[in-house]
């Protein structure tokens, strides 16, 4: 980390220094609403890039800060999901009680698997996040009476957001709900990052043996964010439920998982940020080329990662924020 | 008369066995420079297009085909080695991952873009059909080819492991990668070798699988869980960790489906997770 550098005696003065909000940072939250008035065609597409940028970041919890490698987030998406619709089927459709319902449901199942995953590390912790993901896939397509399979869930039925904003055919609700939601867990998350937790998190990453030497217990600090990144995970998936009146049995899936994590690298990994930029690449990208034959766009996107990983190992922040440094050197 | 559980257990081990050939070579390059491959199975599914194509463009027989599914997979894994991979060894988990599963996704493209997505037929030679019937069981002469096949190699690999100069070399740079390159071993040209001879395996386990579980695209991708399955339960860098993990895996997914079929793939994965809780390094896996 190169702010180690600047690390003063003061510590909080430190922790307060990297909290201050930026020029770019500004710009960037500005610039989010500017849909509803350019772009307003697009604001379905938009809100799905609010929902996924949400999914991202709470990715990037584990494994940009904590150094989890997750191959199984989409179990966490899927399960808000499913509990957002289901809600809204069999109790009642108020939206944001489904969105506290689905991150609930989320939380515990992060926190159930949570005692697993703070106990492994590389090869195994990989294959154990994939098969937790597989294993409610698995188990979702097997419960048919109560999922609908491989048809998705049908009969979500929202109603009006706080009793009055009607779920409108071009996405005016569904983007700034999104957004919204997006903006207040960022905030959430910048918060937790920026706090002495965060910063145990990343000392975890760095070495998870000796941060329990100074004070700080790794196995306990890696189940509580993995149970606040799935919580996110599940408003993410409850958001889609709810703006899309569907789930289908993909929102669990491998692909997903996969796709969330090549956003957050391809963005760049640990950057809060990161998530955010690589998810609205991928799904520009995608609806541009949504013409072109879906396997010639896995095509792009596998030779995308390669190029990822050979040329830009810190996804585009990385690289962009190289460009300051070179300036600086001259 | 045997009772139907020795026909499912018959079908699992032929099943088991076909996982076996698809995941050794992961498992012993996963042991030996602890890169994660995720595109193994893109390698085993060149192996299977080979054989598609000669079988159907230039009429080679079935047999013929299985040498070149072996022979041009590990060498497209060698070209793969040199270029791709041999730069990441010194880094993350991640990076890894995320590059294999790159060319995983390139290579599920490139197959359906020469071959479509549907699935490839092929025409077994006619003597490897139909089944005996033995003491009420019914034995079908392919299972019992793979099964054959898969004993002739465990064999070799096992004798070529235990007992030559080169698995000598494999061997101790599993154990202790460092120690033997300071005894002289060339690691790197062990593992590219090994790295050839895994990704050969997988190839002709790819052109073996097209009759049982058929060949289409995203063969990278559905048979790579299984395979990781097998490798993660039955320990890394272990042969005989991986045989008795394949077979485990091919009993319990083929009565899964034949006794409880509601529960689909539920079994197995449930089967690994209490595996990897109750041994993290696999069944015998060392670290």
């Amino acid at each position: 980390m190169p702010a180690t550098a600047h690390m003063g005696p003061d510590a909080v003065g430190h922790l307060k220094a990297r909290t201050r909000w930026g020029a770019a940072e500004t710009l960037f939250w500005l610039a989010a609403p500017l849909p509803f008035y350019f772009l307003s065609d697009y604001l379905q597409l938009a809100s799905q890039i609010a929902i996924t940028a949400l999914f991202a970041l709470s990715l990037d919890l584990i494994l940009g800060y904590a150094g989890i490698v997750s191959l199984g987030h989409a179990a966490f998406f899927g399960t808000g999901a499913y509990a957002a619709g289901l809600f809204s089927k069999f109790v009642w459709g108020e939206p944001l009680t489904g969105l506290i319902v689905g991150a609930i449901m989320s939380g515990l199942v992060g926190y159930a698997t949570s005692f697993i995953i703070a106990r492994f590390r590389h090869l195994t912790l990989i294959m154990l996040t994939l098969g937790i993901g597989l294993l409610l896939g698995a188990a979702a397509n097997s419960a048919s009476w109560l999922t609908g399979g491989s048809d998705g869930l049908q009969g979500v039925n929202i109603w009006p957001l706080l009793g009055r904003f009607n779920w409108d055919l071009y996405g005016y609700t569904a983007y700034g709900y999104s957004l919204v939601m997006l903006f207040v867990l960022f905030l959430f998350a910048r918060r937790l990052i920026h706090s002495p937790f965060g910063l145990a998190l990343r000392g975890i990453r760095e070495n998870p043996v000796r941060m329990p030497a100074i004070g700080a217990p790794s196995r306990a600090h890696i189940r509580t964010v993995y149970t606040i990144s799935a919580a996110m995970a599940g408003v993410a998936g409850a958001l889609v439920a709810q703006t899309t009146q569907t789930v289908a049995l993909d929102s669990l899936g491998f692909e997903r998982s996969a796709e969330i994590l090549i956003m957050v690298v391809l963005g760049g990994a640990g950057r809060l940020y990161g998530g955010l930029v690589g998810a609205l690449v991928f799904m520009v990208a995608r609806d541009r080329f949504s013409g072109i034959e879906p396997e010639h766009w896995y095509f792009w996107i596998g030779v995308l990662l390669i190029a990822v990983v050979m040329f830009l190992p810190n996804g585009i922040l990385g690289g962009l924020s190289r460009f300051p440094v070179q300036w600086r050197a001259k | 008369m045997l009772p139907p559980v020795f026909g499912v257990l018959f079908d699992g081990i032929a099943y088991g066995m076909l996982l076996f050939l698809l995941s050794v070579g992961l498992s012993v390059t996963l042991g030996l420079m602890n890169f994660v491959n995720l595109a193994h199975c893109a390698f085993a599914m060149v192996g299977g297009y080979v054989a598609v194509l000669l079988m159907r463009d230039f009429g080679w027989p079935f047999f013929a085909t299985l040498p070149m599914a072996f022979s041009v997979a590990a060498a497209v894994s060698i070209l793969f080695e040199r270029v791709l991979y041999r730069p990441l060894y010194r880094r993350s988990d991640l990076d890894q991952v995320l590059l294999t599963i790159g060319i995983a996704f390139a290579s599920v493209a490139a197959a359906a873009y020469f071959f479509g997505t549907q699935q490839q037929p092929i025409e077994l030679p006619n003597y490897m059909h139909g089944s005996y019937h033995v003491m009420g069981l019914d034995i079908g002469v392919y299972r019992l080819f793979l099964i054959a096949v898969s004993v002739v190699i465990t064999i070799l690999l096992v004798g070529t492991i235990e007992l030559t100069r080169f698995g000598a070399q494999v061997r101790a740079a599993v154990d202790n990668q460092r120690m033997a390159s300071g005894l002289g071993i060339n690691v790197e040209r062990t593992f590219a070798i090994t790295f050839a001879l895994g990704s050969g395996l997988a190839g002709l386990g790819g052109a073996l699988a097209i009759e049982i579980f058929g060949l289409d695209p995203n063969f990278a991708f559905t048979y790579l869980i299984y395979v990781l399955i097998v490798v993660a339960v039955g320990g890394l860098g272990s042969i005989a960790g991986s045989l008795a993990a394949a077979i485990l895996i091919g009993v319990s997914d083929i009565a899964g489906k034949y006794y409880v079929p509601q529960l689909g793939a539920f079994l197995i994965y449930l089967v690994m997770l209490a595996v990897l809780m109750w041994r993290p390094a696999g069944l015998l896996g060392r670290r």
